[in-house]
């Protein structure tokens, strides 16, 4: 649960996902960021202003679904780590985009295992994507069973 | 030596201070006894939260190298690292070592910006090798590049519970777990979910009873608590590990404070015994300045913050011309302000409250 480990439950992401005709028309992002803290980068990071500007450093970021294009750059400018892209548009699968700060990198194509928010393995997925980002952040591109995109967020490499 | 403006601590708090004042001018001698300026930031290898006119998103190591490069291009300051100032004497001049040399300093101003010391707690083989403060596994893993331990057990889920444990997931090591004695992780829940999601235990009301091994720790005796924090007997479980990692707190460090005879308030939200000081972080002490977490255990956007405006009010009181020095001020106060401002930060505003509330706040 957020307020005792951290982890957003389903009801906290249905909040603040973009309505029907977004998800299936768009790569879209997910912020999971549910706690007022003294944090502003994503805002600027946006290149289209989908990401809304902040009245209060400490509130939490808005998003004008319309204008997002997808395109992940907020992921690696986040310092929480805490931003998503999800792909929901894909023929017979989803792609999800996540922060990645460990080495060695994953290769693409490669077969790793989909972990869920509670790091539990729930699916097969494939890398996609290894992109470098910034900061030294790199982004991961994952093909994941559809209907999975909300439910990956981090993966295992399989030894 | 003499100095218009001695700075003792080069972290964020000290170095923000010492570069704000030498641009108006003033000369100014920052000491700090780590083999590098920086502090705690060059243990910092995280990304920055705050403000993006600040130094959101930057890694704290980041931070250090553009702070030192500044104050190395500054003619006005002098920095000197492994010095460490060891006392204040009466007729106002300060005893600094280095190697094995020592120097007098005087100086006209004064920052203790020290920062703080790790606090412990009390478990059966709490002296057993392996057991380590979250400072020191920081130091050896991310600025001597020595891995502390190969399967680690973190006690605290506050900020730097969460932020050494996923550090030490990068460098290499297996996280165990993390317990937390409190019902909920006190850090921000993003750092608790990155761990999560990577599949990291995080036992919340749960506290360490005992480190087991004989000469060094092979693992450790866990027990969930009640209210009181006292472990529940049957609760008790074991898990495997070579290295505990103690996170559970800071206290501001004010021993040079206290020797100078500045008045002292204990303030638990502060972090514990705290000088009083006021809005330019001046304590009763004319000329005696206190920035960072030597004046409240808070977080580093914070203390350079409170760093410029020491630097500002010392650079003032000097007779420099600081053009426009109300409107800075006022601005570096308001941004402090935004800064303590949500939920979270709830102990600081009660604690500054109290503070003003304090005879002879200043």
């Amino acid at each position: 649960m957020l307020k005792i480990d951290g982890v957003p439950q389903l009801k906290d992401i249905e909040k603040i996902l973009p309505p029907e005709e977004i998800r299936e028309s768009k790569p879209y992002v997910v912020i999971e960021c549910f706690q007022k803290i003294p944090c502003d980068p994503c805002h600027s990071a946006c290149p289209t202003g989908a990401i809304l500007p902040f009245e209060n450093i400490n509130d939490i970021p808005k998003v004008d679904y319309h204008k997002c294009t997808g395109c992940g750059i907020c992921i690696s400018m986040c310092p929480g780590l805490a931003i998503f892209v999800v792909d929901e548009t894909r023929d017979g699968y989803d792609l999800i985009s996540l922060p990645y700060e460990f080495l060695p990198l994953p290769e693409k194509d490669e077969k790793v295992k989909g972990l869920n928010r509670s790091g539990e393995p729930i699916c097969n997925a494939t890398v996609e994507r290894v992109l470098k980002g910034k900061r030294k952040t790199r982004v991961i591109t994952l093909k994941v069973p559809k209907g999975y995109a909300h439910k990956v967020r981090f993966f295992k490499r399989i030894e | 030596m003499n100095t218009e403006f001695l700075v003792i601590g080069g972290g964020p708090a000290g170095l923000s201070a010492g570069l704000k004042a030498a641009k108006y001018g003033v000369k100014v001698l920052i000491v700090d006894d780590g083999i590098s300026l920086g502090g705690q930031l060059i243990k910092q290898t995280h990304k920055f939260f705050g403000s993006i006119n600040q130094f959101a998103s930057i890694r704290g190591i980041e931070i250090a190298d553009k702070l030192i490069e500044q104050g190395k291009q500054n003619q006005n300051i002098r920095m000197m690292e492994r010095t460490t100032v060891v006392g204040y004497y009466d007729d106002g001049s300060f005893i600094a070592t280095r190697d094995d040399k020592s120097y007098v300093i005087n100086a006209q101003r004064v920052l203790v910006a020290t920062g703080a010391a790790e606090r412990v707690v009390p478990f059966r083989n709490n002296d057993l090798p392996g057991v380590y403060g979250a400072g020191a596994v920081q130091t050896l893993m991310n600025l001597y590049g020595v891995l502390p331990g190969e399967n680690v057990l973190m006690i605290g889920a506050g900020n730097i519970g969460l932020i050494v444990s996923y550090q030490l997931l990068q460098a290499g090591s297996k996280m165990v777990g993390v317990a937390e004695a409190t019902s909920r992780c006190g850090g921000y829940w993003v750092h608790a979910a990155k761990l999560k999601r990577i599949g990291i235990p995080i036992w919340t009301n749960t506290t360490i009873v005992e480190a087991l091994g004989d000469n060094k720790v092979r693992g450790a005796r866990l027990a969930k608590v009640d209210k009181n924090f006292s472990p529940i007997s049957g609760s008790e479980f074991e898990v495997a590990c070579d290295t505990i990692c103690l996170a559970v707190g800071l206290n501001p460090l004010v021993d040079l404070l206290w020797q100078a005879g500045c008045e002292m308030a204990y303030i638990p939200e502060l972090g514990g015994d705290i000088p009083l000081r006021n809005e330019d972080m001046e304590t009763t002490r004319r000329g005696f300045y206190v920035a960072g977490d030597a004046a409240a255990i808070e977080e580093a956007t914070s203390a350079m913050l409170e760093g410029e405006l020491v630097g500002l009010a010392v650079a003032n009181s000097l007779g420099y011309k600081v053009p426009d020095y109300n409107k800075q001020r006022g601005r570096i106060i308001s941004q402090l302000k935004e800064l303590r401002g949500a939920e979270i930060s709830q102990h600081i505003r009660k604690g500054i409250e109290k503070l003003k509330q304090t005879k002879n706040y200043a």
